[in-house]
């Protein structure tokens, strides 16, 4: 077999990703789009393709506004390949993937990466215990099979929060409880930002009738609620916290958290783009200059994995990245479409300084106290990352070599952010100074005898040492 | 450590270029006779092959030239807790390499003897069914093997850390972010430059793992150090399976199952190493071979999943020993890089000798093998 070369890979087939592939396909480059689901729409649109009438009742207009991006990525003549997990990115650009159970390789002269966001860790005490979830999770079981989970509490702050909180009352499933952690003085805070943000003020009218829609269904709301916990042994029990100056406790085994989306690094880490730290959102961004290109060469970034815009904003940035591909690439480009697309990215994006400012994490789950677990996957507490740090670790790839923590099938995925950001605190200095994890392939687990089938191109790199003895 | 100047000159006794396990290890043992001791890292210490490797506290199969310092070396491994006050993650497990045919298994048992008439006994033949009492997973195939019972395994990060903390304590000072660039003598005193200022020292020792080469390059000595990275794969826990660490007599393999149930399989097969860029990177088509090599050794791995992998960059001497000892050429300069993908072990027997030479200026271990004036030209 010898590996396939293609003028663009998109990798993630949600809104950026096949915007993105729709307008390149347009334009006459060759491109394949691979995602691990089995249908086009991604996180914000999955199951859009086969959502019944009622489905789409209950998930409400902007899910349904999925359908025609879907529909034209299918009409596109861009290569679709779902089921499809790519595992790793070469220096050279040579893509390792995994389809029907068979490792294969692809040669793509440019890869838009579109692997949109990740939910926030929320590493608050008991986040571990079997019957927690987040507010993502949840969301995704109601798209993909219409299931919900009666008497659940929905913790933590963010849009998601409510958008998935209509969506169950809608589908006949009150949430217990709404515990919201946001900090006092936010809303204030984030008034000084209205101005600008009513440009866009569909998206607050939407938030403001969400928030309205839930209060009338009867869901107790909790404000600016601190010291959140979960209780239980081996199953969670109650979610305990104060609000109003007063302390509650409710009991319940379905918690579902959730403290807002950030940028997947994965696979920017693996090809070892550069990224900067955002400190008024305590997370990474991959650096992109003005045409979507990271540091690595011939890699682009569109959507929420570039930074955390929404749906809208992201289809849009998928058509402009692919029109600036195929510039890059020598095609002819209408400079009045681009104009267009980065007019209304802009549009969209000037509601997001007041609601990150609203949003931004907690400082309570930025500073987990040192007998939770950080890492769940090798279960790791807050308490023995800083003793580490304290012996001289100098930072998240020594703590992953002395306590594991992102050695597991995760690789930080989950825990990353919040190990940066203890290690950073503790030392005194930002999480941009201490770095993050290597992330080493594959960035997905793939079997032992799919790699002892692997049979690339017989021109793929074979080299002991890359440069020469001296 | 001391917060570094920029500019100024920063007197020792002994510099050591390079924070890997040798230099750390050098530096530890000349700080416990007493000596002044600065490193400097241009990293992080431990952030190359000493951090990075597989763990093997292997003599099992070693060079005749290396037999006596890697029982030495064992020796100080199976006090190592006592030594540093941390355990390292060591642990003594056997270590075994399977022959997979009759010829293999001729040649182990020709080894075998040979070292027994050097007077060395940990290396012991296995025939079929001894091979299984320590490996029942093993394939059928499998017909015998050549095993160590008393070697074992560490944690390289947490050892390599570890020999720094002691020998911090101990009084050495550690540079990180600390780059040596030119160097040069003037008046019997080594006068290494670095964007933190000057280290001057009468005795320099040049622990640069896959980029000593270069130093000694410059200092006149020829060391063809090339850049080469080893490549380790990382299952899912699987149940207990295997006790000893296990190589093959034909094929590249290390394979060991770690106390929670992750197997790490690495062993001969090379990544794309770039030590300018001071990173290596995994080549998949390579590490093909390596899991068709596991799998066919130990059938129950046929349904593991990899969940990682790495690298690490490592120097390695044509010859696949290492340069360890003084200078041919300078008084004061001393060698100890080029472990060619097994010097973990050595890390404490060669830091000892290290400190004793320098110290002392002759040590007991047998060095002249090891000797840089074997690349002059
Ligand atoms: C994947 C892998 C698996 C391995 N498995 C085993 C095993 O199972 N058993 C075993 O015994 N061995 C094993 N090895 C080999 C072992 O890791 C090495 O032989 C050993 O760690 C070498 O130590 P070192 O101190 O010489 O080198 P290093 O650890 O590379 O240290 C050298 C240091 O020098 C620093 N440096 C270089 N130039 C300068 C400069 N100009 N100024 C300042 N600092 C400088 C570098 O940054 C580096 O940190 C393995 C190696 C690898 C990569």
């Amino acid at each position: 077999m010898s590996a396939r070369s293609v003028d663009l890979l998109v990798i993630g087939a949600g809104p950026a990703g096949i915007a993105a592939a729709t307008e390149a396909a347009g334009l006459g480059l060759s491109v394949s789009v691979m995602d691990e689901q089995s249908r086009p729409g991604g996180q914000i649109y999955r199951g859009i393709e086969t959502a019944s009438p009622k489905r789409l009742a209950v998930l409400g207009k902007d899910y349904a506004a999925g359908r025609s991006l879907t529909e034209s990525f299918r009409s596109s003549a861009a290569e679709y390949l779902p089921d499809t997990l790519v595992w790793n990115i070469g220096s050279d650009r040579s893509v390792d993937f995994s389809r029907g159970g068979r490792a294969q390789q692809m040669n793509p002269s440019a890869i838009l990466v579109a692997t949109g966001a990740l939910e926030r860790p929320m590493p608050i005490p008991g986040w571990t215990l079997p019957g927690v979830t987040t507010a993502g999770a949840l969301q995704i079981l109601l798209k993909s099979s219409g299931i919900v989970r009666d008497n659940c509490v929905l913790a933590g702050a963010g849009p998601l929060l409510w958008l998935v909180a209509t969506q169950m009352i809608a589908a006949g499933a009150r949430p217990a409880a709404i515990v919201e952690n946001l900090p006092r003085g936010r809303i204030v805070a984030g008034l000084r930002h209205l101005p600008g943000a009513l440009r866009a003020r569909e998206y607050l009218f939407k938030g403001l009738a969400m928030i309205a829609r839930v209060k009338a269904a009867g869901v107790p709301v909790y404000a600016n609620a601190t010291g959140l916990a979960i209780e239980g042994s081996t199953q969670a029990e109650a979610i305990t916290f104060s609000s109003g100056g007063r302390q509650h406790r409710i009991e319940t085994d379905a918690i579902a958290l959730h403290q807002g989306v950030v940028p997947n690094q994965q696979i920017t880490r693996l090809v070892g783009a550069e990224h900067r730290w955002d400190a008024a959102q305590a997370c990474f961004h991959p650096v992109l200059d003005a045409r979507f290109r990271t540091s690595a060469d011939s890699i682009y970034v569109a959507g929420d994995g570039a930074a955390i815009n929404g749906a809208r904003p992201a289809a849009l940035q998928g058509r402009l990245a692919a029109l600036l591909i195929a510039e890059d690439q020598g095609r002819r480009v209408g400079t009045e479409r681009i104009r267009r697309l980065q007019a209304g990215i802009a549009r969209d994006k000037s509601v997001r300084p007041m609601l990150e400012t609203i949003y931004a994490p907690a400082p309570e789950i930025l500073a987990p106290a040192d007998s939770t677990l950080i890492c769940r996957c090798e279960e790791v507490t807050a308490g023995e990352i800083r003793s580490v740090v304290d012996l001289g670790a100098p930072g998240p790839n020594q703590i992953k070599s002395m306590l594991r923590a992102g050695m597991g099938p995760c690789q930080g995925r989950v825990c990353g952010l919040a190990v940066a950001q203890i290690i950073a605190d503790r030392k005194g200095e930002t999480p941009e100074e201490t770095g993050y994890y290597r992330i080493r392939p594959p960035i997905k687990p793939i079997t032992l005898a799919e790699l002892a089938a692997y049979a690339p191109d017989e021109d793929a790199p074979r080299a002991a040492s890359g440069d020469a003895a001296a | 450590m001391t917060p570094a100047g920029r500019s100024g000159t920063r007197g020792f006794d002994l510099v050591v270029v390079g924070g890997g396990i040798h230099g750390s290890s050098a530096a530890l043992f000349a700080s416990l006779r007493g000596l002044s001791v600065a490193v400097l890292e241009k990293d992080t210490v431990a952030r190359h092959a000493s951090g990075t490797n597989a763990g093997g506290v292997r003599r099992l199969g070693r060079h005749h030239a290396e037999i006596p310092i890697s029982q030495r070396s064992m020796q100080i491994w199976y006090g190592i807790a006592d030594l540093l006050d941390d355990d390292c993650g060591f642990q003594i497990a056997p270590q075994i390499k399977v022959a997979e045919t009759d010829a293999e298994l001729a040649g182990l048992s020709q080894r075998a003897g040979e070292l027994q008439a050097m007077g060395y006994d940990h290396e012991i033949i296995l025939d079929r069914a001894g091979l299984r009492r320590h490996l029942p997973a093993i394939s059928d195939h499998a017909v015998g093997g050549l095993a160590s019972l008393k070697d074992g395994f560490a944690q390289p990060y947490k050892t390599t850390f570890a020999i720094q903390r002691k020998a911090m304590e101990k009084g050495a000072r550690f540079y990180e972010h600390c780059q040596a660039g030119r160097i040069h003598r003037s008046d019997g005193v080594w006068q290494v430059e670095t964007a933190d200022g000057v280290f001057a020292a009468p005795r320099l020792l040049n622990a640069a793992g896959a980029w000593a080469g270069a130093i000694a390059g410059a200092l006149g000595e020829a060391a063809p150090v090339e850049a080469i990275a080893p490549m380790m794969l990382v299952t899912n826990r699987v149940p207990h399976f295997c006790d000893a660490v296990v190589g093959a007599a034909g094929r590249p393999l290390s394979f060991k199952q770690m106390p929670n149930g992750t197997v790490v399989i690495g062993g001969g097969r090379r990544g794309r190493a770039d030590r300018h860029a001071n990173r290596s990177e995994i080549l998949f088509n390579e590490l093909q071979l390596t899991a068709e090599t596991a799998m066919s050794l130990f059938p129950v791995m046929r349904s593991a999943s990899i969940v990682r992998s790495w690298s690490g960059v490592e120097g390695r001497m044509p010859d696949d020993i290492p340069v360890i000892g003084p200078s041919a050429r300078h008084e004061g300069l001393y060698h100890a890089f080029g472990f060619s993908a097994h010097g973990f072990q050595m890390g404490p027997g060669v830091g000892e000798l290290m400190a004793e030479l320098i110290a002392t200026g002759a040590t007991q271990a047998p060095i002249t093998p090891f000797s840089i004036a074997r690349f002059a030209v």
